[in-house]
């Protein structure tokens, strides 16, 4: 464990139970509804029925995946713009979602946010944020306001290997560990921020960004939903403890573009197709099941259809949801007093 | 039943494209993210993955096939269970009836949206019975009635908190926050790091916790490290969440020239916020003002950007005793009634209106004062009544003049009261320079009672 302090508590290291067939199937069908619904996204926007910037989250699902397995009711969510995959992990409806993407009365914001802008206080997901980094500081805020109720609760505040190098970040790990928020930062590291690799962006260790801080912080392999939910639980004990702010750096990779105009020239095909064929999170899980007996073809067939299906109606949805009354447009600019 | 593979649009703009190649034959099985085909659009070449799973059964674009319209069918699926041959002999490539729903159609645009509200009659400002109030009075500076109205709101809503720079153990930069720490502890009254951007949208996402921050900018200079927050932030995502995720929330904090600080530090902040629809903007001139509206707006539902002045924190005036006593945002205060000529102004110059109004008294010309107290909302009601009156129309400001409040009152006076002009609106205002740090120099960049005296006899043709 790269924790880079000693001098503070460190994150529960406990044997974790063996995760059950439950939970693994679990898993399972969660990794595939988001990657269904990423894929069925692509496809409607190559309709032309999704507009402007679509991110895709395909490659990255075991890290929310993962984490949201860790976390208990009433803990906040927050995220950039890549929030698909977020937003079905906390539960929110894929119909909603979907109508949101194509930018239809049924959607989560009435179709006035899109992609990048969509929340559910019910769900405890504040979005959906299109400024990078920006995040960052309104999830500290939400864990400010968990400590301040002293309601039990935690945030998990996820940003990219990008937005680690906005300045607003360290503005908010300084105040957090200052406070000792409870929050939990995960860098979902895909290795490219937009067409900049890593290498070429970030000096240093992504999961050390706190060091300075105190802020302990732990390298974790992504594409592992099983090592993602390991450390989860480490990182939520630590942050629910009362101890501060803890960093998971998720070491992930995205299938797609960075949106879907983005043709990806700054990596080759073979490192895609390595990627997707030896690093894949759903064929890992897969293959554990197969060999764990708690899973054979025919039995994950069923979740197939009933994720296919989920994603069918949410398309179905999203393209028959009438768009927003022309009336929205001077909607929800102030709340009435 | 088959599935048509349709020509994608791969970017925001794209109509057409070139059918690059096809990486998959007919017979092929396809499983879902498979790339299929690689189309060249007009900035680059993009694969094509597969979405359903299946065998192609048919090509209806060949590969080489330039100009292809986005949502042309270019090849045929064949699902579990049907041969390829089933499919070309029960389908004609013309028969597009997979997609459910089409892309809205250009010309299907919604009606012409309700018109805005600009183009309405203005509309009369909210009720307000502040003036019983004043019966019983007791004189404070700014800086107390500003202290009185956040441990007012503190006391009876604990969701109530303030953060800044100095504001806990300093006791506030200007002392503004005076004995905030010692009623309500380090719990809600919390001294930040020089962290501005930081701190800024930390207070919004508690706001959006269900929490009700009073952030003070020590002064609003250093509001635009932060104006990300408060504008992409706090100002824009209740519309972005569909009404779901208001922020009620306070910036607040010294606005405007103070006095020999220079250009970095003295700059006027309303037009630039008010220009934000989200957001609110007030700018109290007396002691009164400034504690019934930071109540109103502590109590807001929405981010309130609260401008104070420093020079006027010492300034003292009568404020209403009553606890109850609070002033609607949106409401203007006509401060010295006239019937020759209207003077707007707001925060600092409100004193300079009404210095301005007494010489011109002398001269014969009877000025009525209006002090804006809300930029926006704006009560361009009470404004328009006035004009209808005076037929006349000085707009007074500290801040620059390109697209400033003054260049607002212009248009204001276009669109509700230009029938009712006797002479052009002049605008008095802060002079289109950075400001300089010399007596003499600083002096002509700021507007004078001289300046407005000038313009509201030139209204006047006198």
């Amino acid at each position: 464990m790269a924790t880079t302090t000693r001098r503070r508590a460190k994150p529960a290291e406990n044997a974790a139970p063996e995760p059950t067939q439950e939970e693994l199937l679990h898993y399972y069908k969660e990794m595939l509804l988001i990657r269904r619904f990423e894929e069925k996204a692509g496809q409607l926007y190559g309709m032309g029925l999704i507009g402007g910037f679509c991110h895709l989250y395909i490659g990255q699902e075991a890290v929310v995946v993962g984490m949201q397995a860790a976390q208990l009711p009433g803990d906040s969510v927050i995220t950039s713009y890549r929030d698909h995959g977020h937003m079905l992990a906390c539960g929110m409806e894929a119909k909603g979602v979907m109508a949101e993407l194509t930018g239809r009365a049924g959607g989560y914001s009435k179709g006035k946010g899109g992609s990048m802008h969509m929340f559910s206080r019910e769900k405890n997901f504040y979005g959906g944020h299109g400024i990078v980094g920006a995040q960052t500081p309104i999830g500290t805020g939400l864990a400010f306001a968990h400590k301040y109720k002293k309601d039990g609760c935690i945030d998990v505040c996820y940003l990219g290997d990008g937005a680690v190098n906005q300045g607003q970040v360290y503005e908010s790990f300084n105040m957090a560990a200052l406070w000792k928020l409870p929050v939990i930062y995960v860098i979902e590291n895909n290795k490219y921020a937009m067409g900049t690799s890593q290498q070429r962006a970030s000096a240093g260790e992504l999961y050390l960004r706190g060091s300075a801080y105190g802020i302990p912080g732990k390298q974790v392999n992504g594409m592992d939903v099983l090592e993602v939910k390991k450390a989860a639980d480490e990182a939520v004990a630590y942050v629910r403890g009362g101890n501060g702010p803890m960093i998971l750096e998720m070491k992930t990779y995205r299938y797609r573009g960075h949106s879907m105009s983005d043709p990806a020239k700054y990596r080759t095909k073979e490192e895609v197709n390595k990627m997707r064929s030896e690093y894949d999170c759903i064929d890992h899980l897969k293959s554990l099941l197969f060999t764990k007996g708690y899973a054979d073809e025919e039995s994950l067939k069923v979740i197939d259809r009933d994720v296919k299906a989920v994603v069918t109606e949410a398309a179905d949805f999203a393209t028959n949801s009438p768009e927003p009354d022309a009336s929205e447009l001077w909607t929800d600019i102030l709340v009435e007093a | 039943m088959p599935i048509d593979i349709l020509m994608p649009a791969l970017s925001p703009t794209m109509t057409e494209g070139k059918l690059a190649k096809w990486v998959k034959k007919e017979g092929d099985t396809i499983k879902a993210g498979d790339v299929i085909a690689e189309i060249e659009t007009d900035k680059a070449t993009m694969e094509v993955e597969a979405v359903d799973e299946g065998t192609l059964a048919k090509i209806l674009v060949p590969e080489g096939t330039e100009n292809v319209a986005v949502n042309t069918a270019i090849a045929l699926l064949a699902g579990e269970g049907e041969s390829a041959s089933d499919v070309s002999a029960a389908k004609a490539p013309a028969a597009a009836e997979a997609p459910k729903a089409e892309a809205p159609k250009e010309e299907a645009k919604p009606a012409a949206a309700p018109a805005a509200p600009a183009v309405k009659a203005p509309v009369a400002p909210p009720p307000s019975d502040e003036d019983r109030f004043f019966k019983n009075t007791q004189t404070m500076t700014v800086r107390e009635a500003l202290r009185d109205a956040m441990a007012e709101e503190m006391r009876k809503d604990g969701s109530v908190f303030v953060m800044g720079e100095e504001v806990a153990e300093y006791q506030g930069a200007y002392k503004v926050t005076q004995g905030l720490l010692q009623e309500f502890g380090p719990d809600r009254v919390i001294d930040t790091p020089i962290t501005e951007h930081g701190f800024a949208g930390l207070a919004v996402g508690a706001a959006f916790g269900g929490l009700r921050p009073v952030v003070e900018f020590m002064t609003f200079n250093f509001s635009m490290q932060a104006i990300d927050h408060i504008i992409n932030s706090a100002a824009k995502t209740l519309y972005m969440s569909g009404g779901q995720m208001g922020c009620p929330i306070v910036f607040r904090g010294p606005n405007g020239a103070a006095a020999r600080v220079a250009a970095q530090h003295s700059q006027e902040y309303s037009s630039w916020y008010a220009h934000i629809p989200g957001l609110k903007v007030v700018s109290p001139y007396s002691a009164a003002d400034a504690k019934g509206l930071l109540k109103a707006a502590i109590r807001d539902p929405n981010p309130v950007v609260f401008l104070e002045n420093e020079i006027l924190y010492g300034h003292s005036f009568e404020v209403p005793t009553d606890p109850d006593f609070i002033i609607p945002i949106g409401r203007a205060k006509i401060e010295r009634a006239g019937t020759d000529v209207t003077i707007t102004a707001f925060s600092l110059q409100v004193g300079m209106a009404l210095a301005a109004a007494d010489k011109l008294a002398e001269q014969g010309i009877s000025a009525e004062v209006i002090n804006l107290r809300s930029i926006r909302p704006l009560d361009v009601h009470t404004i328009v009544e006035s004009v209808k009156k005076t037929n006349r129309l000085v707009s007074v400001e500290e801040g620059w003049p390109f697209a400033g409040i003054g260049a607002e009152m212009s248009a204001v006076m276009m669109e509700h009261a230009f029938d009712y002009l006797d002479a052009p609106v002049v605008r008095v205002h802060g002079k289109d320079v950075p400001m300089p740090y010399a007596a003499n120099l600083e002096k002509l960049a700021l507007p004078q009672v001289d300046d407005v005296v000038t313009a509201a006899k030139a209204v006047l043709y006198r």
